[in-house]
């Protein structure tokens, strides 16, 4: 320690990082908020009066001689109906030069929800999206993210995917998203006159990315009100989860704690999972769904982000570009939404289960058929069948630009296999092929 | 007077506390804050300091706040009233707890103690008894649920009064026994037990040999647990670890379920919740809630709960494996339990084994796996628990600690792969890979010869040889081409299909696919091994895989119908006359 200058007894800071402080102080609760010289910053840990802060904008330019005021509560949120078609920074401040919201404050990060309280999801959500809906249906009270490398248009879909959700509440949580990106949501939820159901906090490239770790439970506080008092359908959006996860390494690195996989913390699995459990479908009607972002380097889904996002969320959106067809579809060999069978088949055609087992069946054989060629054999007639049924499924049924109801989706199913396969070849339950089976 | 402590120091979940007395390692204490008590446990201890685990979240808590240390370490309350209860992972019933949200601090009683049960005595005045003798029974649902000697009873005593028939509250006195120090000591029908340490009230361990039914085709007939067996279930996410636990909680042939859902979705388990009430048990007609207990610490439940659900879920099972039950214990996921160590030990800042998981990883896992078994009782009746576990390898590599300690700890491996559930051939169970050691036990082996049919093993390996040589034989082709190769590489790899997409595959969500019995399972073996057995006549490999497509297309037909119902027939009879036109004649 160079200097000793201290201004206040209890506010001497013995150590800086670039993410935390330590200061001598008494009577500090964990988790408290305080202000570092003016800057947000919250308790992390406490040895004796060694108090250490997580300074959410950074520490650069603190001095050892700053003051620090402590604030006596954990982070909080201010709810009320009056939050409808705001935006919020990442403290929960308006930034769209709207006046502070008037209301009930609530600590942020709350308990969790009985399990036995709880009620099973059963509400399909239709999307339009043939990728999302006949293969991997999404249903209320579900949380799935989207992988997708930077290059993807995740944003894009996620945004089409909220607007036809028929959430009543949308609640967009933006971790450093580009500030085009922020605009393109605004304009976008502006045009379809669904301001007055969106509310946005947002962290975005400009602002410190430590204080990206208040946005999750922000927003998730925020649809906790609209769920329980207001007995809402929330549908949270959470974009980019991958620079959520980086912020967490930031902090634990700091805090010197041992990393483990990848450089993230041990600990990921369960901060991640505190997040996307907030998910859950009440007994009352309301409901909070959670659709995320977790951006991949390179395809990698065995990174520790997204193999832990994996292992908690109710399945994966996976974005890739078929190049056959010159367009995005949502992959139906990694994609899947563990909910599905709560709803396919129920709150469906009855139908759809085998459809959907037989048509990405079959989109697998023409991707067996595809290495074949690439290897430099000759295909047999059912190669080359089920290459051409895949080019169809493809650009009829998987490509992100497909909008149309599930009905519609399982004909247009029937109808490629019928075309370009015998009844042997599909596999499907006879009752169904009595009833449905469109070829000779 | 009982030890205290004030807290110095808070990180996450580990607490210091300054003590002012004696403390034990693995003690529990509860932190006063602000009038509501956290529960802790203490797992390490430097000087006048002791590092406790608090169970719940330490948010607001300060130095200063006083603790209070309880001269035990965690335990549960066993009596009869544990059967369909859902639990967390410290055996609160979570039913009775108010409001939507979990408060902290709030604790509620494992047994109600008002029910009234039915007791008859089993003992009678003057036999000498031990621990974990049976001195009565009360009817727990459809279980009759022996009132024992409390586990923790040291030595021998001696019944000096037995309560009479007739109903009694779990806290009544229902016999008092005079033990060895001449003390007489009232018992009623409870007992503690500190859930890190294996009840062995049993008299031997010998090795598993009975067969341990799941109605799951490819645990089964390919790879079968036993009664007592310990099993595990690596695999990626997504690819089947807990519907493969759930079918197991749905048609396992046990006496009791106990279902740790440890570290996982709050969903999954609200989907046993909401459909094991509903469920028949197909076995008993009862409902599957009525066979099943669970003890629920999901992903956002507080991290040390997390690691104690394990425990609390074996201490029940062997519980209720001492009355002489057959159990089935599964946790979903024992990765989950392994990280929430891991967690406290970097918080301590231990020395990291690989991958930052504690050095004794390994000791723990193998000793938890060790409390499964099939017993002898001391009264010549028997019990068992089963347990089969699922991993979750980071990055699904397989040749990570948890994976690599539980290998070395459980006997039968079934792994899932990614391969296969990307091509949605459930259970993804990779028939190569996996294995069950019991296929080499000379008692198991024997055991099927008379249970199942003469040779079965055999039969089994007989399987398991022709996909190996089916996969030898896609390998070729995939490198040689279709016509690279003899047109018998192209049958022996359709012969290994019909077993895959028959035996194998399983479709869990129909109502008959989901779950096969032995016999029905013999009968299927028999029919893909006779296939297997038969010599085709084809020209080229053009015809063989649309032929073969409909050989399996009209099996696959019978497992969906009722065994031998006449839907089932008809297929059959279809299936005979398509093979006897490609069959070669002898
Ligand atoms: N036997 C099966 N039959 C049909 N579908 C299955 C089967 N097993 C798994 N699936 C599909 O795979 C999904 C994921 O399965 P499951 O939840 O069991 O995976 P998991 O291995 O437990 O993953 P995690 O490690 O993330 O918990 C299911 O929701 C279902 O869609
Ligand atoms: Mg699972």
């Amino acid at each position: 320690m160079k200097t000793k200058a201290f201004q206040r007894i209890y506010t001497r800071i013995e150590n800086i990082t670039k993410a935390t402080c330590t200061v001598l102080a008494d009577g500090v609760a964990n988790e408290e908020m305080a202000y570092v010289d003016s800057r947000p910053a919250q308790v992390v840990k406490i040895a004796g009066n060694r108090i250490t802060l997580q300074v959410f904008p950074g520490t650069q330019g603190i001095a050892t001689n700053a003051e620090v005021v402590f604030m006596g509560k954990p982070p909080t949120v201010t709810v009320s109906d009056a939050m409808r078609g705001r935006f919020f920074n990442a403290y929960g401040q308006p930034i769209d030069g709207g006046p502070a919201i008037e209301g009930e404050e609530r600590e942020i990060g709350g308990p969790s929800v009985n399990p036995v309280r709880r009620k099973q999801p059963s509400e399909l959500i239709a999307t339009g999206i043939a990728g999302i809906d006949l293969n991997n249906t999404l249903v209320t009270g579900q949380k799935i993210p989207f992988f997708a490398d930077p290059d993807q248009p995740y944003n894009i879909v996620m945004a089409d995917v909220a607007l036809r959700a028929k959430a009543d509440i949308i609640i967009l949580g933006g971790m450093g998203m580009p500030h085009d990106d922020y605009l393109y949501y605004k304009t976008l939820f502006d045009n379809a006159g669904a301001l007055d159901r969106i509310i946005s906090f947002m962290n975005t490239t400009d602002n410190p990315p430590v204080e990206r770790l208040l946005v999750p439970d922000m927003c998730l506080t925020t649809a906790e009100y609209f769920a329980v008092e207001k007995n809402a359908k929330v549908l949270v959006l959470l974009t980019d989860m991958t620079l959520f996860a980086d912020a967490l390494a930031i902090v634990s690195n700091r805090m010197d704690q041992i990393p483990s996989k990848d450089s993230m913390p041990g600990s990921l699995y369960s901060d991640l999972a505190k997040i996307y459990e907030k998910a859950v479908q009440f007994p009352d009607g309301g409901s909070i769904t959670i659709i995320a972002v977790t951006t991949l380097s390179g395809g990698d889904i065995t990174h520790a982000i997204p193999d832990n996002t994996g292992y908690i969320t109710e399945g994966q959106l996976y974005l890739r570009r078929d190049t056959d067809i010159g367009k995005v579809i949502i992959d139906p060999f990694r994609s899947l939404s563990r909910l599905k069978q709560l709803v396919i088949g129920k709150k469906s055609r009855k139908d759809h289960p085998q459809v959907m087992n037989a048509g990405v069946r079959l989109y697998a054989d023409a991707a067996n058929a595809k290495t074949k060629l690439e290897n430099g054999f000759d295909l047999s007639d059912y190669d080359k069948r089920a290459l051409d049924f895949a080019h169809e499924y493809s650009r009829e049924l998987l490509a992100i630009d497909v909008n149309i109801d599930v009905d519609k989706m399982l004909d247009t199913s029937w109808a490629l296999m019928g075309k370009y396969f015998s009844k042997d070849e599909v596999g499907i339950k006879q009752e169904f092929m009595d009833k449905h089976w469109a070829g000779k | 007077m009982s030890t205290r402590g004030k807290v110095t120091g808070i990180v996450a979940n580990l607490v210091t506390i300054e003590v002012d007395g004696p403390v034990g390692q693995n003690e529990i204490c509860y932190i006063d804050y602000l009038g509501t008590k956290l529960m802790a446990e203490v797992i390490k201890i430097g000087g006048k300091n002791a590092y406790v685990q608090v169970f719940e979240s330490t948010r607001g808590l300060f130095v200063g706040c006083t603790a209070e240390f309880t001269g035990h370490m965690l335990e549960v309350t066993l009596g009869p009233g544990m059967l369909s209860r859902n639990y967390d992972g410290l055996q609160n019933n979570l039913n009775t707890m108010d409001g939507t949200f979990l408060q902290r601090g709030q604790y509620t009683a494992a047994l109600d103690d008002t029910t009234l049960w039915e007791f008859k005595p089993l003992a009678k005045v003057n036999d000498i008894v031990q621990s974990a003798d049976w001195l009565g029974e009360v009817t727990e649902g459809w279980i009759n649920h022996k009132v024992m000697v409390p586990f923790t009873f040291a030595g021998t005593g001696t019944i000096k009064s037995i309560a009479p028939a007739g109903t009694y509250k779990v806290h009544d006195t229902i016999a008092v026994v005079t033990d060895s120090e001449g003390v007489e000591r009232k018992l009623d029908m409870t007992m503690k037990w500190p859930v890190k340490i294996e009840v062995r009230t049993y008299e031997n361990k010998p090795r598993p040999f009975k067969i341990f039914e799941t109605g799951i085709r490819c645990i089964d007939a390919i790879n079968p647990m036993v009664e007592g067996g310990t099993g595990f279930i690596p695999g990626p996410f997504g690819c089947g670890k807990t519907v493969l636990q759930h079918l197991l909680a749905k048609h396992a042939e046990a006496d009791l379920i106990i279902v740790v859902a440890c570290g996982e979705r709050a969903n999954e388990v609200v989907e046993i919740f909401t459909e094991f009430p509903e469920l028949d048990d197909p076995r008993t007609g009862r409902k599957l809630m009525e066979r099943t207990i669970i003890i629920c610490n999901t992903s956002n439940m507080p991290v040390a709960a997390r690691e104690a659900s394990v425990y609390t879920g074996m201490t029940i099972a062997e519980y209720y494996r001492a009355m002489g039950l057959k159990i089935l214990l599964l946790a979903d996921s024992t990765s989950r339990w392994a990280q929430a160590l891991r967690e406290m030990s970097n918080r301590m800042e231990e020395l990291p084994g690989p991958d930052a998981f504690p050095m004794d990883l390994p000791a723990i896992i193998s000793n938890f796996y060790s409390r499964a078994g099939y017993v002898n009782l001391r009264n010549g009746t028997t019990g068992s628990i089963t347990f089969i576990g699922t991993v979750s390898p980071a990055g699904g590599n397989l040749k990570e600690p948890v994976t690599e300690s539980t290998k070395k700890a459980a006997r039968a491996f079934y792994a899932l792969a990614q391969s296969r559930a990307d091509s949605k051939r459930y259970p993804a169970i990779d028939p190569i890979d996996s294995y069950s050691k019991y296929l080499e036990y000379a008692e198991v082996v024997e055991y099927f010869d008379k249970a199942l049919e003469k040779g079965w093993v055999d039969k089994v390996l007989k399987m398991k040889d022709m996909l190996l040589r089916g996969k030898e034989a896609r390998d070729q082709i995939n490198i040689l081409g279709d016509d690279g190769v003899p047109v018998e590489y192209h049958i022996t790899f359709n012969k290994a299909e019909i077993i895959d997409f028959i035996i194998l595959q399983q479709d869990a969500f129909d109502t008959i696919d989901q779950s096969t019995s032995l016999d029905r399972q013999r009968y299927m073996v028999n029919k893909v091994l006779d296939i297997g057995a038969t010599a085709f006549a084809f020209d080229n490999f053009d015809e063989i895989s649309a032929y073969f497509k409909k050989v399996i297309n009209l099996l696959k037909q019978m497992n969906y119908q009722e065994y031998k119902s006449e839907t089932f027939g008809s297929f059959e009879k279809e299936l005979e006359k398509l093979l006897s036109e490609r069959r070669k004649a002898a």
